[in-house]
């Protein structure tokens, strides 16, 4: 009983003496540039730089392979951050903010079943599509206001709204939302189609007051021919939209806004 | 004489890769068959590092057994002391990749840390006693034999069953049965293949 205990104790001091020693005698220099550029990531670990984590990107970044302004939560100042310690420029980041692309809020969609279930949009949205009268608009279970690290999301009148002073885009609210109503946008971006839903505009109408229906008038009245009807429903390209405005006056269903 | 060691050997040999295969006959290291199983690449990686692993494992645990745990009959400690030994030789065996073998290192990549704590490895430490190589010094050689064998039936059950999965990725597969069940429903099958190769080492050195 005693050497066994004896035994086992001095294996595993030999094996953590070993490992301890080896670790400092075989220590491998990490990247100079990789820890100064780790500490200017904001480490959030979110992915939105399509890495790892922040110590994924900055592996990557110190050894060039990755641009300068992916990382979306530290927007302009980290990438120019980075840049100085990469000795490089860091071009035109542009601040991104998640967008709910439905205004399906203030009773303007109404409710097709009851639901009573598990509370999550996940869930609600496998029981036939979900209980709303709209098979493409926010649900209002609120996944995306758990998914947000930044509690920048919450609940007004039944839908998501985003705040975006406080999103720092990171699009974890957009993988997680079943519909795919939420979009990452530039945040200067001035006007918004508060709609994705795909029916025809009869039926988008009798299910929603602030659907799009697909009429056309915005795309005729851009000056720029900025916007387009896809699936019934417009899309602004925000590279061209000067952010004139006249869309949203247009719009019989006020979903340009 | 002579011949008959040889034979031997070559038997412990094939029983390992074929007939008790770790994987497809005796269910050992079935979570990275099935985790890393879907590129061949990836499965080719896996194996060489457990390949590697399950020697130098086997190399420092039979000495541990014969020389340290027997004589002083702890016998029912093998386990415990062999899955820290084996976790640390792991871990001083990356280091050491990390600072001289820095390709080998980036092409183990995280499978190293991985089959630490995999079963397989410490299935074939374990079942090197259990078969009995336990004389000096042949039994180390037997022991060393039986882990290769093992390494490379657990190759060739990935690299079986990568090229199985690579066929389900191309087929019209029903939405119930997509990813992990079609996945298992098909390991089940290549294992039953397995099942032909009972009794052919017996047979070949009868």
């Amino acid at each position: 009983m005693i050497t066994g205990v004896v035994i086992v104790v001095i294996i595993g001091l030999v094996a953590g003496l070993i490992l301890s020693v080896a670790s400092i005698v075989f220590a491998v220099p990490v990247d100079e540039k990789q820890e100064a550029v780790r500490a200017a990531l904001p480490g959030a670990n979110c992915g939105a730089c399509g890495f790892s984590g922040c110590d994924g990107y900055a592996k990557a970044l110190a050894e060039g392979s990755a641009e300068i302004g992916l990382c979306s939560p530290g927007g302009e100042d980290v990438a120019n951050e980075c840049a100085a310690i990469l000795g490089k420029t860091a071009g035109n980041v542009e601040k991104k903010v998640a967008l709910v692309r439905c205004a399906g809020h203030s009773g303007n969609v109404s409710k097709k079943t009851d639901y009573d279930g598990v509370n999550t949009c996940q869930a609600v949205s496998m029981m036939y599509g979900g209980d709303s009268a709209c098979a493409f608009g926010c649900l209002g279970y609120g996944d995306c206001i758990a998914a947000c690290p930044e509690n920048a999301i919450s609940l007004c009148s039944g839908a998501a709204v985003v705040n975006p002073d406080l999103c720092v885009g990171c699009g974890l609210c957009a993988k997680v939302c079943p519909k795919g109503v939420i979009a990452i946008v530039p945040a200067k971006a001035p006007h918004h189609v508060m709609c994705v839903n795909r029916d025809k505009g009869a039926l988008t109408r009798k299910i929603c007051k602030s659907g799009c229906i697909g009429c056309m008038k915005c795309v005729k009245t851009c000056p720029e021919q900025a916007i387009t009807v896809e699936n019934n429903h417009a899309a602004i390209d925000y590279d061209k939209c000067t952010g004139c405005g006249q869309c949203a006056g247009v719009c019989p269903v006020k979903a340009i806004c | 004489m002579e011949v008959s060691w040889v034979t031997n050997l070559v038997s412990i040999l094939l029983a390992a890769i074929l007939t008790n295969n770790f994987i497809l006959s005796q269910f050992l290291g079935i979570c990275p068959f099935l985790g890393v199983s879907k590129k061949l690449d990836t499965a080719v990686g896996m194996s060489a590092a457990v390949i590697f692993v399950m020697l130098i494992a086997t190399a420092v645990t039979w000495p541990i057994q014969v020389f340290l745990l027997t004589p002083n009959d702890l016998d029912y400690l093998q386990t415990i002391v062999f899955i820290l030994v084996i976790a640390a030789l792991v871990q001083f065996v990356e280091i050491i990749l990390k600072k001289y073998m820095v390709s080998l290192y980036k092409a183990l990549g995280v499978y190293l840390p991985l089959i630490t704590t995999n079963c397989a490895v410490l299935g074939v430490t374990i079942l090197n006693f259990t078969n009995g190589y336990t004389s000096v010094p042949y039994g180390f050689v037997q022991s060393m034999v039986n882990s290769l064998g093992g390494g490379l039936g657990f190759m060739l059950a990935m690299v079986l069953f990568a090229g199985v999965r690579g066929r389900i990725e191309h087929s019209d597969i029903p939405k119930s049965l997509q990813g992990l069940p079609i996945t298992l429903v098909s390991a089940s099958l290549v294992s039953i293949s397995f099942l032909g190769f009972q009794g052919l080492v017996d047979g070949l050195f009868a």
